[in-house]
């Protein structure tokens, strides 16, 4: 197993707040990682801090044989300009809880924008692959509606299959299915829960312990800024060592 | 004192109740019909009092299609287009700088909508007119080296004052545009690989666009009636023309009326051209629908706030 991602000693501050105080992961290519813990404990930070939307204040993250946002240059860590950090960034596909889709575009829009702008790709191309990815999702009906007129689960496949347009070495998901209907989470896990099945490296924030204990290979739980546990779901979910991660599991799971 | 039911007079048995067709009879409104009878009795009275007042308007008609004023018309609107494209440049530029991560750049956008909203249209006009006073000559090493009252023609002083000034309010209104923007959409681009310039160009200025659409056409209906200050600086725009005109042979008023003709059907195809306008681009999909209204019911529409 090669490794895809590899965080070191991840630090962020907000201020006077340490949201994160050095966090150190490894995700090899092929694996469902899913990111546990309650609500401000840092985990978006986190998520954020891996494909530099958010800037760490120490530490650095590897990706696929090189340091997102700098050079390594004379043993020290050379800052690169936007472009190639954009070229970086392209390569993890991010998946928002408000799904974020660009609200003058169509659907069919949305997906090829990162190809042609990109990767250059010509619109007939670019189009065409865009057609197969919403068909995988099963949006490709909806291909020319805008944004506003979809559901939020809908609106969700959607941002997903223009995540994978990329071709992302990692996709990250960042509680995907907390600003949906009940009765829409149902269909984005499954989006999900294929792409896991056909090999795709996912690191996924997510409230649902259901998805987690079925897809994930293997399962952190962040509390305060910290990795607390981590191990194989069954193992973490239910035998957890840490007293507070004990209790934060007995409360989502109550 | 015993708790009653509520029951009044009137009372209705269910008994009585009639069936789902009863006729409907609507509640009438004389208030309306005496208020809409007074407004036009005084459109009739003022009406009248122009038709039988002082005016000749064998006169106005006569110089309705006088070459001097369509010429004159001529130049208001190419003044107005040529301020106004200017205005949207510099409001796009210095609303871009406003929103830039470099201080310094921020400042000088800052400064700039300061300065030109700051001080009246009128005074700015003047002071591009007379610009040769502070600098006499325009010399740029290589490129440009003229008497400045060569360069700043009253022409180009009003398309400098007038474009300037618009632009530092639409410096203002780029910027809320921009800003209206949610950041999520620039953070969904910029995971794609998309540089910031990317994302400007390609999804926050086309969202914008959109958002400034109505004011961009109240801006080109008051500089359509702003331009008439070029008046003052010796430009030959309509309002000059006419000026020339009655100081010769006396008919101020009529010539006056005659720019108002020009004035109104320049604002009224202005209205149209911004209704259609704002049907083509101004929705996305949601409003696209549920906004089929006609031109008509449009343009009666509340005034925008601002709206000149
Ligand atoms: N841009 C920011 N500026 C200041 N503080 C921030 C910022 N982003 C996050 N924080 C703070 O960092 C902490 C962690 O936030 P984060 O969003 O990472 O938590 P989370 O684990 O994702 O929570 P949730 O489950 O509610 O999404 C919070 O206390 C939050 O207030
Ligand atoms: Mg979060």
């Amino acid at each position: 197993m090669s490794l895809a991602v590899k965080a070191v000693g991840i630090r962020k501050s907000f201020g006077s707040h340490e949201v994160l105080k050095g966090l150190d992961l490894e995700v090899a290519y092929g694996e469902v990682l899913c990111i546990l813990g309650p609500s401000g404990s840092g985990k978006s930070t986190f998520l954020r801090c891996i494909n530099h939307l958010e800037t760490p204040n120490g530490g650095y993250v590897w990706v696929d044989g090189a340091i997102m946002g700098y050079e390594l240059n004379r043993g020290a860590l050379q800052e690169l300009p936007v472009k190639r950090l954009r070229a970086q960034q392209s390569q993890l596909g991010m998946v928002f809880q408000h799904f974020n889709l660009f609200a003058h575009r169509t659907v069919l829009g949305n997906v090829i924008e990162g190809p042609m702008v990109v990767r250059g790709l010509s619109r007939d191309e670019a189009e065409a692959r865009a057609m197969g990815l919403l068909e995988q999702v099963g949006m490709a009906a909806k291909a020319s509606s805008y944004p506003s007129q979809l559901s939020g689960g809908q609106k969700q496949r959607v941002a997903i299959a223009r995540a994978l347009a990329m071709e992302p070495r990692v996709m990250l998901f960042d509680e995907p299915t907390s600003a949906l209907d009940p009765e829409l989470v149902g269909e984005v896990l499954e989006v999900m829960r294929n792409l896991a099945r056909g090999g795709t490296t996912m690191i996924v924030v997510t409230h649902e312990i259901g998805f987690a204990r079925e897809v994930a290979d293997r399962v952190v739980v962040m509390i305060d800024g910290e990795i607390r546990e981590m191990g194989a779901p069954q193992q973490v979910l239910s035998d957890p060592g840490d007293p507070r991660v004990r209790s934060f599991l007995s409360r989502v799971l109550a | 004192m015993p708790h009653l039911p509520h029951s009044s007079p009137a009372a209705l048995p269910l008994i009585d109740l009639p069936g789902p067709d009863v006729t409907v009879r609507r509640l009438r409104h004389p208030g309306r019909w005496v208020s809409g009878g007074i407004v036009l009795l005084l459109l009739a009275v003022i009406g009248r009092a122009f038709a039988v007042g002082q005016i000749q308007w064998t006169v106005v008609g006569q110089f309705l299609t006088a070459g001097v004023i369509v010429t004159g018309f001529g130049w208001t609107v190419l003044i107005s287009a040529c301020a106004l494209a200017l205005g949207v440049a510099l409001g796009f530029a210095f609303g871009i700088m406003r929103l830039s991560e470099n201080p310094i750049l921020r400042f000088a956008a800052w400064l700039y909508v300061w300065v030109f909203r700051g001080t009246p249209v009128l005074l700015q006009l003047l002071i591009w007119f007379n610009i040769a006073l502070v600098f006499p000559r325009l010399y740029i090493p290589g490129l440009i080296d003229e008497r400045m009252v060569d360069v700043v023609t009253p022409f180009v002083a009003a398309v400098l004052g007038l474009g300037v000034n618009e632009g530092s309010y639409l410096t203002e209104v780029v910027r809320g545009g921009i800003g209206s923007v949610d950041r999520g959409q620039k953070e969904a681009a910029h995971t794609l690989g998309m540089t910031p310039g990317q994302t400007m160009r390609r999804i926050i200025l086309p969202q914008t666009v959109r958002l400034i659409l109505p004011v961009l056409g109240n801006s080109a209906i008051g500089m359509l009636k702003f331009s008439s200050l070029a008046a003052t600086i010796a430009m030959g725009e309509m309002l000059n023309a006419a000026q020339r005109i009655y100081f010769i042979n006396g008919a101020v008023i009529e010539l006056l009326f005659v720019c108002a003709v020009w004035y109104l059907a320049g604002t009224t195809v202005l209205s149209i051209g911004q209704y259609y306008l704002e049907r083509h681009f101004g929705r996305d999909a949601a409003t696209a629908t549920s906004d089929r209204r006609g031109f008509w019911a449009w343009a009666r529409r509340p005034a925008a706030r601002g709206e000149a």
